[in-house]
């Protein structure tokens, strides 16, 4: 009896247990909800000041100029985009061509596998590393190709953060155009083959037009980024809030994006209204990579799902 | 008719050419910073190096102890806060797909991902650094908050892959809920699950950005977890700034140091999952 006894105590524990359990694997996913909610609510009132006082055209206000309490987030704005941008396109032929080369010519063997892990590790380089790098090794050589094409020899700046962004942001679209090239169904190539279709005409009627919109989805990530990239970027555009008046002046001399401009300023911040033109920059970006996120993740599913 | 079909194929001859050229090209930039590192890295790295700690600028000598056992310290720390919760949301998700709470936070972990490093700087500065100043715990709690969604979603897709076989047979047995989760599941997905937090691990351990206004660096070696501490990727970019040339030469051996450490993280993931035969 009394062993019977002891067993039923021991599975009404265990229920507890179980009970327990369930509750906390419900609060760790409640965290999740918690941590971008408090995210957005303490950028959201942190940055209140600057909206009272300074409304939208804050945005586009022209001028930085914190010591005179003038503040406009345009240079920071046109040197994200612009860097962001300038990235996109000089890295989206390689990485279409190391998604097309993994997933189409050659998608086994150690040689595939090697391109595939190189890719890999393009990413997994620290972000202050590429930057480090760059300011001793890139910006000199950017500096004597500056001088070559007749512009303002800084070396650093947006023309050099943007060659060392293009190159991180390269295993994000990547990879995904990969796996996405692979998941081509074969019955279409093989009908395009049985028709007559070289390999190249297959890739480009085929292919490309089956995985366009992923392909697009894996450049979205990549700009997401780009976009909030901090630590190369910093040491490279030669933060000067200040900025060039023609697309020559402005691309190939220094400038400030908004991440680069919070890692520079917000310690020096000594007044609220500072201190909040800089948060709503963060709250900014924040906005911007989670709708570009989540855009990208969207096509993503509605593609494998189909 | 034969002219044309030799152009077609001519062009495809050099399409793949063409894809070959950019497909390789684009690995010679990673080669030449990785070459560049070691090079310059490798001749700094000695005993003093690794045990000394810095020396007032421009005195020659001295080490880079404090960022090393900071950023381990540091990192640590993250580690300990990140992988429960981590692994016990992923578990939530794996577990309870389609309910209401597991599609918000499945979204929410898709948007933590996406966040840059900086903005997660700047909350943490204000939840944590303004109440209680300056610390190697809030640094390491915002790095904390970079770890988690590579933790919950590779426990996630790990578990996913699992068969439901294997959880019914231990059901069937009458196995409580939790210890099916904790006995049954876990292990059989501990390959995957492991080299998720690895790959974690690496990610975070090079992390600058969200350790500026939180860890906020330390010229002189400190355990002290509620005070301000040096990590490496922080002692790299304070030198690199530097107009001290044994500074700069020192942030040079940092950087060989930081390498190797995301370099060996990084194969470790690779051996286990080719071991396991895991996609991540």
């Amino acid at each position: 009896m009394s062993v019977k006894n002891k067993r039923l105590d021991l599975s009404y524990s265990q229920m507890k247990w179980e009970t327990i359990f369930k509750r906390i694997l419900i609060v760790m996913s409640v965290v999740m909800v918690l941590l971008v909610v408090g995210t957005l609510i303490t950028l959201i009132v942190k940055s209140m000041p600057t909206i009272k006082s300074l409304g939208i055209g804050y945005l586009w206000g022209k001028v930085w100029d914190p010591v005179n309490n003038v503040y406009g987030a345009r240079p920071f704005l046109l040197g994200t985009l612009l860097t962001s941008f300038t990235a996109i396109i000089i890295s989206t032929p390689f990485s279409y061509a190391i998604a097309i080369y993994l997933g189409e010519y050659n998608t086994k063997g150690w040689l595939s596998n090697l391109l595939k892990n190189t890719v890999e590790l393009i990413a997994a380089v620290p972000s202050i590393i590429y930057g480090f790098w760059g300011f001793f090794v890139l910006v000199p050589i950017v500096r004597t190709f500056e001088t070559k094409i007749g512009v303002a020899p800084y070396g650093v700046g947006v023309f050099s953060a943007s060659l060392v962004l293009a190159v991180m942001i390269i295993p994000y679209a990547a990879s995904l155009g990969t796996s996405l090239i692979r998941m081509v169904p074969s019955p279409l190539k093989e009908g395009a083959y049985a028709l007559g279709a070289t390999r190249f005409e297959v890739i480009r009627s085929v292919i490309l037009p089956f995985t366009r919109s992923g392909l697009f989805a894996g450049i979205l990530l990549s700009l997401g980024r780009a976009l909030g990239e901090t630590m190369a970027v910093t040491i490279l555009i030669g933060n000067t809030s200040a900025i060039g008046n023609t697309f020559k002046d402005i691309f190939f001399g220094p400038g400030n994006t908004m991440a680069s401009v919070i890692a520079n300023e917000f310690s020096e911040a000594d007044h609220d209204l500072y201190y909040s033109a800089l948060i709503e920059l963060g709250l900014v970006l924040f906005f911007v990579t989670v709708v570009i996120n989540l855009i990208g993740k969207r096509i993503i599913t509605k593609y494998t799902n189909k | 008719m034969d002219a044309r079909i030799k152009l077609r194929n001519t062009k495809s001859v050099l399409f793949k050419a063409l894809i070959i050229f950019l497909a390789f090209i684009i690995t010679l930039p990673l080669i030449i910073v990785l070459l560049y590192i070691i090079k310059m890295g490798v001749v700094q790295v000695n005993w003093n190096f690794l045990v000394h700690e810095p020396t007032p600028e421009g005195v020659a000598g001295g080490g880079i102890a404090n960022a090393l056992v900071g950023s381990l310290l540091i990192v640590g720390m993250s580690s300990i806060v990140a992988i429960p919760v981590g692994l016990l949301a992923g578990i939530y998700l794996s577990e309870n797909p389609g309910t209401r709470l597991a599609y918000y936070a499945g979204l929410c972990v898709d948007i933590l991902q996406g966040v840059p490093s900086i903005v997660v700087g700047i909350v943490i500065y204000f939840w944590i650094v303004k109440p209680f100043g300056f610390s190697a715990i809030s640094g390491s709690i915002a790095l904390a908050i970079m770890m988690l969604p590579i933790v919950v979603r590779s426990t996630e897709q790990t578990l996913l892959l699992l068969p439901d076989s294997l959880k019914e047979a231990a059901l069937s047995l009458g196995v409580p809920y939790h210890r099916v989760i904790m006995k049954v599941i876990i292990p059989c997905g501990f390959a995957g699950i492991l080299s998720g937090i690895i790959l974690s691990i690496a990610r975070i351990i090079g992390e600058t950005a969200p350790l500026l206004f939180t860890a906020l660096g330390n010229v002189f070696f400190s355990t002290k977890v509620t005070g301000p501490m040096e990590s490496l990727p922080h002692l790299i970019y304070f030198y690199a700034k530097s107009p001290y040339q044994d500074q700069i030469d020192q942030a040079w051996g940092a950087s060989f140091i930081l390498l190797m450490f995301v370099l060996i993280l990084n194969i470790t993931t690779k051996l286990i999952t080719r071991r396991w035969n895991i996609q991540l």
